[in-house]
């Protein structure tokens, strides 16, 4: 029996709990398990089999979680096998999920988590941490929602040299761009009509300067590259200063443009680049897209969804899979 | 007399091959050969173009300067061959922090030029846009070029927009 902790109870929290309702499918992927615990901002639900489906509709109707131990004296006092850290990102200090994380490793749990911050902040220390205790950290959700990116590097491409990286990492920007490249507006036109749809960062800079991308170029670098970068160490520019005239004169010449993060041996940067329309980077909407240079494998490309909440549980569950897998 | 070898960037239309042919019958130069690198067209969409010609090594600079005069790109002749471009795109205000300063960042290194630059100013106030074709000879040399443009840019403010590749 696998005994699960959710830690995070917002979009990406709600759409695990809600695979996790599926018991057929869920059982067929990693046998038998129970949710032992849930907690949000504010409360959280202990119970040796928690009732998702009531969880679920206590926080929709209450908009919080009753009244119950903190995440904190959760992993103190509630025995379980693997924590889906799923809380907000700070990437300057990684709290709460670095704390969480930490207390997780050194008891013994795995942890699978969605958070970029603890491990923009302290990836090395980390995956030490959980190598000495003998458990696992996994991220998949941390990079590109649900399209394959950590696992496929890891694993199915494993035994490459990665020469290089480069992607499109964060849906807002690719929202504005590509329809500034479509429409010809003002990048300040097509920035209020991404907040209007709900899929800019109450915080904008942290997408349009191109910050998000660089705490997952951080995460890429680190783990996939044997890297030990920090994000004051990427080369960060972000889409601010593009105007509609640059798509134009790019489109003559059979190019658009992109915000493109990048990593090899001698760059880690976030910029926007000129990208030849038959470039299979050259994705729309609020897509992610991933071209992998690896030295036997040649190249490889993912393109799929970053964001969402499904999407994002999608990727959690996968590394439930990677631990569990019957 | 001497061979030499020119590439030149033509336009993909008619006429083009005139500006070339031209002067080098000027300059009492026989055409050997020529040939049309289709598959190597640039990313302007022009047709480079490797001309042959039998000439008098005496002639060979004015006719380099008189092709040019023609408004045709001429990317290399003899030994100093341009052999790596890339296209990038500067916006900001371009026009008036001294263009001829900004291309020069990049001419002065001797083995680089500017070899084409389309502007586009929407309105006087506001920054301009511009695409730069820059040649070198080799990519590494590109690279350097580059990151000399990209530091006067710095400077003065203006975003540089990079090809995804060096060379497409
Ligand atoms: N949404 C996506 O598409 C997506 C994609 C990739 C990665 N991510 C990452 O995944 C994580 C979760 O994203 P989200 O969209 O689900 O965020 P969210 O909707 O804001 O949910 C965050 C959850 O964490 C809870 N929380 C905050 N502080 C806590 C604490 N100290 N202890 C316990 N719970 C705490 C919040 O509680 P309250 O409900 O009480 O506020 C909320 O339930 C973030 O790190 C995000 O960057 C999200």
């Amino acid at each position: 029996m696998i005994r699960i902790a959710i830690f995070g109870f917002g979009a990406v929290g709600k759409g695990v709990a809600k695979i996790l309702m599926d018991r057929e499918r869920m059982n067929r992927l990693i046998g038998n398990y129970s949710v032992v615990a849930v907690a949000d901002s504010k409360g959280s639900i202990v119970s040796s089999s928690v009732n998702l489906k009531e969880a679920l509709k206590i926080k929709e109707k209450n908009g919080r979680l009753p009244d119950g131990m903190n995440v904190i004296e959760i992993i103190e006092e509630v025995d379980f096998d693997v924590a889906l850290e799923l809380t907000p990102t700070n990437i300057d200090t990684g709290e709460p999920g670095l704390t969480h994380i930490k207390k997780c490793l050194k008891k013994g749990a795995n942890v699978i988590t969605s958070n970029k911050g603890p491990l923009v902040v302290a990836y090395k220390e980390l995956s030490k941490l959980a190598e000495r205790s003998g458990v696992k950290l996994l991220f998949e959700a941390t990079v590109g929602g649900a399209m394959p990116v950590i696992k496929l590097i890891k694993r199915d491409i494993a035994g490459n040299r990665i020469r290089s990286i480069k992607g499109i990492l964060n849906g807002t920007c690719n929202y504005i761009l590509s329809r500034m490249e479509k429409e010809r507006l003002s990048y300040r036109m097509i920035l209020a009509e991404a907040k209007e749809l709900g899929i800019v960062e109450a915080n904008e800079s942290y997408d349009v300067e191109g910050i998000d991308s660089a705490a997952k170029l951080v995460i890429l670098a680190n783990s996939l590259m044997d890297m030990d970068v920090s994000l004051k160490d990427v080369e960060i520019e972000g889409i601010t200063e593009i105007t509609p005239e640059a798509f134009e004169i790019a489109l003559e010449k059979g190019y658009t443009i992109r915000l493109i993060s990048e990593v090899s041996e001698d760059v880690l940067r976030v910029s926007p680049r000129l990208i030849p329309l038959n470039n299979p980077l050259c994705v729309h909407g609020t897509l992610n897209a991933i071209l992998i240079k690896a030295d036997l494998a040649g190249e490889i490309f993912v393109i799929g969804r970053g964001a969402g909440s499904l999407e994002t549980a999608s990727a959690v569950i996968s590394d439930l899979a990677e631990l569990y897998s019957c | 007399m001497a061979v030499v070898t020119l590439v030149v960037e033509l336009k993909d239309k008619p006429g083009q091959l005139a500006k070339v042919i031209e002067p080098v019958s000027k300059y009492r130069g026989n055409i050997i050969s020529i040939v049309h690198k289709r598959e190597k067209r640039t990313p302007t969409g022009s047709i480079p173009v490797e001309i042959s010609i039998e000439i008098d090594e005496k002639s060979i600079g004015k006719l380099v300067e008189n092709i040019r005069s023609q408004g045709v790109v001429v990317k290399s002749y003899n030994e100093v061959r341009l052999t790596s471009t890339t296209s990038v795109m500067l916006i900001g205000h371009i026009i008036h922090t001294d263009l001829a300063t900004t291309i020069d960042a990049v001419d002065r290194t001797g083995f680089a030029e500017v070899v084409e630059m389309h502007i586009s100013m929407p309105y006087l106030e506001k920054p301009s846009t511009a695409m730069m074709t820059i040649s070198a000879t080799g990519e590494k040399k590109l690279k350097v070029a580059l990151d000399r443009l990209k530091e006067v840019c710095m400077k003065k403010k203006i975003t540089v927009i990079e090809p995804l590749e060096l060379e497409e």
